[in-house]
């Protein structure tokens, strides 16, 4: 559908996006992720024809967009970060202009119009001014004016960006409708949300892609690292006992809690963290010892973003020095990584 | 094309953009009419109109600070560049809008000499000959208002640039009389010219190798030939801005000539400032 090849966008020295190499296949909804000033709306802006690549070439469905602007460009329908809408216009003349621009004339025209105002829920503000609509309501216009003319491929730009909590469901549950007819590329920097609606997720970080993979797949690519707790009403040398006892447990530590009993946080050697959970728990009901409380840690989506984001980073920093991954890891702390993060994003505003 | 053609119109016809210049237009006329052909009794319509080409200097850039600037303030140029339409067609649709909205009043204006030839002689041929004149003339300055428009997305700043611009074109040929006519003059100011050149290459294309390039070399060739035939610099610097006029020419045809080679001038400044325009857009693409 879209082929992303070696594309590479520079502003003088500094460069947006580095060698993004990737493929777009029909009838998904994908998410683009990446913290701010990472390259996604640079990427997505290339994609749709509004900005022009230093390297590389991107084509749509054959169709290359540098090219073939013409051609490619009627695929797609594009909602940049800030709607593009004519403040002193109706939604009903503003959707007229995009859709005659995009080729539609008359009836055709008023048909696709009447569909979009119902799809993306207009009905009954098309003919008020769009300076005095709603943010959620400006958004929905310009979801709307994206999908006129059909396109196979519906691109937005953070599309939920500084909408209420109510306005956010409304436009996700929009999103995954349309996903149902049309290949969606969103872009997001909030996991929840990605998580929440795509079926692949392409991450990215200065630049470059770090990953691209189904959200879960990615999460079970971090399990290796993650563990088991429980809560057991056991003295600490009878938890040794049974602990040392089991092949897939690596490691422990243990904290007496005040009623008695002791929390535990197990490290696992990568399997089935299942069968560990079973196998801790008829151990402790074999000596008649009680459970409290028993779970494994799950990865999540946002511990695989912040570890291939922040990973990336240092790589780059610090050029050639031999840190391995593995001591990358164990100096890394979701603490640091928020302050990191915020450093970065006001690394980012100053640009 | 069509569509933003229309697009445009409708903008223009919605908010009072359209009215204000068709307004000021009609009442200058009017006032000129009143003074020239009733006043003072002359059949000439055509003074009227070379009364009234002064006020180009802040009519049209009213008339075109917003056509690009304004896009680009509310981001919409980005829908521009999503949509699959060409830049050209971008281009060619806002400018016809503005012809459009410059050709009603001069449609109305059109009527005059014939009510005017009602109680008299009126020379009718001058008089629309310099009204079809008047009307390239305006397109030209529109096609320069409109490049202006689309070098910033600050509609103040765009008619801030327009009014001046339009100024010095419209006073370069009293400016001629006092500016250097020997040749040495004139070489200075065509180097002057041409490292103004080479920043703006610079500027457009952030290649310092070739804006520098094509300044040395344009030097060399003026600096060459300065040594080789001096004569040839000798009063062209005054020539050179009589003849870059706009309005200087369109009296041409206020004293009744019908001047082909303007005309052709006139296409010229439109066709290549409207390329200008084309190419701004293009580069936002290409920053």
């Amino acid at each position: 559908m879209i082929t992303v090849e070696h594309l590479t966008k520079r502003y003088g020295e500094f460069t947006a996006v580095n060698d993004l190499s990737f493929e777009i296949e029909e009838g998904h909804v994908y998410g683009f992720l990446g913290p701010n000033g990472a390259g996604k709306s640079t990427t997505m802006n290339i994609m749709t024809g509004c900005l022009s690549a230093t390297e590389g070439r991107v084509s749509v469905d054959g169709y290359n967009i540098f090219e073939e602007p013409d051609k490619a460009k009627r695929l797609l329908g594009y909602l940049p970060e800030q709607p593009p809408l004519y403040m002193n216009e109706t939604p009903l003349e503003y959707l007229k202009f995009v859709g005659e621009a995009k080729g539609l004339r008359r009836q055709e025209l008023t048909r696709q119009i009447e569909t979009v105002i119902l799809q993306a829920r207009l009905e009954g503000v098309e003919n008020r001014l769009i300076s005095k609509l709603s943010k959620g309501y400006r958004q929905r216009v310009g979801i709307a004016q994206a999908l006129l003319g059909n396109p196979k491929i519906i691109i937005l730009d953070e599309p939920t960006v500084g909408l209420d909590p109510i306005q956010i469901i409304e436009i996700r549950d929009l999103i995954k409708q349309l996903g149902q007819e049309h290949t969606v590329i969103l872009s997001s920097h909030i996991l929840s949300e990605v998580q929440a609606i795509c079926e692949k997720v392409l991450i990215i970080a200065k630049g470059k892609l770090v990953a691209f993979d189904k959200p879960e797949n990615l999460e079970k690519l971090f399990m290796a690292s993650q563990g088991v707790s429980f809560v057991a009403e056991a003295k600490k040398d009878e938890i040794d006992e049974i602990l040392k006892e089991m092949d897939a447990v690596s490691g422990w530590q243990m904290k007496a809690l005040e009623n008695g009993s002791t929390r535990v946080d197990v490290q696992i050697e990568p399997g089935n963290v299942s069968d560990i959970c079973r196998n801790i728990f008829f151990a402790f009901a074999g000596r008649k010892k009680a459970l409290l409380e028993l779970t494994s840690k799950k990865a999540n989506l946002e511990d695989v973003f912040i570890e291939l984001t922040e990973s990336n980073e240092p790589e780059a920093e610090r050029g050639e020095s031999n840190v391995t991954e593995a001591e990358m890891k164990e100096s890394y702390t979701p603490e640091a990584a928020v302050k990191k993060g915020d450093s970065e994003e006001r690394e980012v505003e100053k640009e | 094309m069509i569509a933003v053609l229309k697009h445009e119109l409708s903008g223009y016809f919605h908010s009072l953009t359209a009215y204000i210049f068709g307004a000021f237009l009609l009442a200058f006329v009017g006032i000129g009419a009143m003074i020239y052909n009733i006043q003072q009794a002359i059949a000439n319509f055509e003074y009227v109109l070379s009364f009234v080409s002064l006020l180009f200097v802040v009519l049209i850039p009213i008339l075109t600070m917003r056509v690009i600037a304004e896009e680009r303030k509310q981001k919409t140029d980005q829908l521009l560049y999503s949509l699959p339409i060409t830049a050209v067609q971008v281009v060619a649709g806002k400018y016809l809008a503005l012809l459009a909205v410059y050709f009603i009043p001069l449609c109305i204006i059109s009527v005059y000499p014939l009510i005017f030839a009602q109680y008299g002689e009126v020379y009718l041929i001058t008089s629309y000959g310099s009204i079809a004149a008047f009307f390239i003339m305006g397109a030209a300055l529109i096609s320069i208002g409109m490049f202006l428009s689309s070098l910033t997305e600050n509609v103040g700043f765009a008619a801030g640039i327009a009014i001046p611009v339009i100024l010095l074109n419209y006073y370069s040929v009293s400016l001629a009389e006092h500016v250097s006519s020997t040749a040495f003059g004139t070489a200075i100011v065509l180097c002057i010219l041409c490292c103004a050149l080479g920043a703006v290459i610079r500027f457009l294309t952030k290649n310092e190798g070739l804006a520098y390039g094509v300044s040395l070399i344009l030097i060399a060739a003026v600096g060459a030939i300065y040594i080789k035939k001096p004569e040839m610099f000798e009063g062209l610097l005054p020539e050179f801005m009589r003849k870059l006029s706009l309005f200087e020419r369109f009296y041409t045809f206020v004293s009744g000539v019908f001047d082909l080679t303007s005309i052709v001038y006139y296409f010229t400044v439109i066709v290549f400032f409207l390329f200008l325009t084309v190419q701004s857009l293009e580069k936002r693409r290409y920053n």
